[in-house]
């Protein structure tokens, strides 16, 4: 029947391409657990000296660190921003939205190098070039546009009714905002929040143009060492990463409903 | 400005985002301040008001590095979409809740993993003791390991890596807003599932192949860690010999120049693209 044959053939695909996505993360699964100090593979020993260096190697702990600050800032400095932004956006018209819109939607298209490098550039003559600030303000920059995304849905699917009820109930304008807005919108804004948090714990091209030894992230931290040591502790590294992402979104997908959040549902 | 009645928050919401893009908007007009300045060798300064910069982007060394650059967002693009959307489709259109979690889960993670990871992963799996050479080797296939790592060939197989959750995310949205009654009118006049398939499904889907293409475009385009650890200095692209001009040579003046070109490169790439999609989406119908 073309039926069944047209589903096998369609199993294999994804079979193939579930295959793909996911053979780098068992290889260095396995590398991570080699106990020689090249590259290689199979594994002819195991052992876990590497997971051991990955964990106590300095410039890793002090990348980490630097992520977390980074990440942080980054993060809170967007919801804030960005919800008040996307706010901006679904409920006034004001003189230049759209072209504002288009500006802090922009790092989207435009690749990070150049951000990364017009920031060190901007940083470099105003006097605070290679400092936190610069790091944050460019990873600001490059989540903001998924932030305003995140928010601006949930916002789309408040009913405006809530509000009004309010308001006509004698509520003040902040009050609306601080008693009906806010708490309804919470979900949106908290997703918005880790959403930025994890995009900017990743980033590395726009962090590698504006962070010098001492603001380092992590990714950063990663990226010199391959080019410096060619053994495996960034296999143990990667793998606990892989781990630690894996968890946090299947935990995610329970609760949170991923499908959802990605607008990948079948509508009917 | 008067803050009128019904727009309380207006320039308290306002602000923090004009700050922001103006700050964006400032380190823009830096790169086009340094591109239009003299490169002085051994200076970190740049010198007075010069042309000479976007003279020697016309040499064919960076001719080719852009077109070089576009083959690669191209091949990657095209691969991308073809492994992309049996999983979308498969993603949207399974019964079974934990294959459906199961293939979501195995999508997405990817892309929170970081450029970095993903590329460190496939230096092992492409290296010439890597997985591939050694499962070949002991399978008796080859003898001497098959160059991978350093070749244009690698730097696609990992950036198709690179992009592919991206574009599942982009085709899934689109092919879950297909309204399925569509593909029953089809089926019910007659035609078998492969060309219900390929005359209602997949133009229906082309918003979605649209919006993935053209963000698998700008991402490689903007790639840089997977180009420079798997090309190894083999393979040239825009944002590695930014990173090179600015950071071994330290000319910043014509490592800005590069950019500028490569910013209007993409806006004028996606700008043809969506262009020549719109024809297509149109047919498309959508209700």
């Amino acid at each position: 029947m073309r039926t069944s044959a047209l589903t096998w053939l369609l199993r294999i695909a994804v079979i193939c391409v579930v295959g793909f996505l996911l053979l780098p993360a068992v290889v260095v699964f396995i590398a991570g657990f080699n106990d020689r100090a090249i590259l290689s593979f199979p594994p002819q020993a195991l052992s876990l000296r590497w997971f051991e260096r990955a964990l106590t190697y300095g410039d890793f702990r002090h990348g980490l660190k630097n992520a977390l600050i980074v990440m942080l800032w980054t993060s809170t400095i967007s919801i804030v921003v960005g919800a008040a932004f996307a706010y901006a956006l679904n409920r006034y018209e004001f003189r230049l939205k759209h072209t504002l819109e288009a500006i802090l939607t922009s790092p989207l298209m435009i690749p990070h190098f150049t951000i990364g490098l017009g920031l060190l550039m901007l940083g470099t003559q105003l006097g605070f070039g290679r400092t936190y600030s610069i790091v944050i303000f460019s990873h600001v920059v490059i989540v903001l546009p998924f932030v305003i995304r995140s928010v601006y849905i949930s916002l789309q699917n408040l009913d405006p009714r809530l509000e009004m009820a309010a308001t006509s109930l004698g509520a003040p304008p902040w009050r609306v905002l601080v008693t009906i807005v806010l708490p309804l919108l919470a979900p949106g804004l908290f997703s918005g929040w880790l959403f930025a948090a994890i995009l900017s714990f990743n980033e590395f091209t726009g962090s590698l143009f504006v962070t010098s030894q001492a603001t380092q992230t992590l990714p950063v931290a990663m990226y010199n060492y391959v080019r410096e040591y060619a053994d495996p502790t960034l296999a143990a590294l990667s793998t606990i990463y892989i781990v630690i992402t894996a968890t946090l979104l299947t935990i995610a997908n329970l609760y949170l409903g991923l499908g959802k959040v990605l607008n990948v549902e079948q509508s009917r | 400005m008067v803050q009128s009645a019904d727009r309380p928050f207006l320039r308290l919401f306002v602000t923090p985002s004009v700050l922001v893009a103006g700050g964006f908007v400032a380190s823009l007009a830096a790169i086009l301040q340094y591109s239009l300045r003299a490169y002085i060798p051994g200076e970190l300064e740049p010198g007075g008001f010069s042309l000479s910069n976007f003279a020697e982007l016309l040499k064919p060394l960076y001719a080719r590095a852009f077109l070089d650059t576009v083959l690669i967002c191209a091949e990657t693009a095209f691969f991308t979409l073809l492994l992309a959307y049996p999983l979308a489709f498969a993603l949207v259109r399974t019964k079974n809740p934990v294959l459906k979690s199961v293939l979501l889960v195995t999508a997405v993670t990817p892309l929170f993993l970081g450029e970095i990871v993903r590329t460190y992963s496939w230096i092992i799996v492409l290296g010439n003791t890597g997985f591939v050479n050694s499962l070949l080797k002991a399978v008796g296939f080859i003898n001497q390991p098959i160059q991978m790592m350093f070749t244009t060939f690698g730097v696609v197989v990992a950036l198709v890596h690179v992009t592919l959750p991206v574009m599942v995310i982009m085709l899934a949205a689109a092919i879950s807003h297909i309204d399925r009654d569509y593909e029953k009118a089809a089926a019910s006049l007659g035609a078998g599932p492969l060309r219900t398939f390929l005359t209602v499904t997949l133009p229906l889907s082309l918003p979605g192949i649209v919006a993935g293409v053209t963000t698998s475009f700008a991402w490689t385009f903007s790639a840089f860690a997977t180009p420079q650890l798997i090309g190894g200095g083999q393979v040239s692209t825009i944002s590695t010999l930014v990173y090179q001009l600015g950071f071994a040579n330290f000319n910043f003046p014509f490592a800005a120049a590069l950019s500028l070109a490569g910013i209007v490169f993409t806006v004028l790439v996606i700008a043809l693209l969506r262009r020549a999609a719109q024809p297509l989406e149109k047919m498309g119908g959508h209700a």
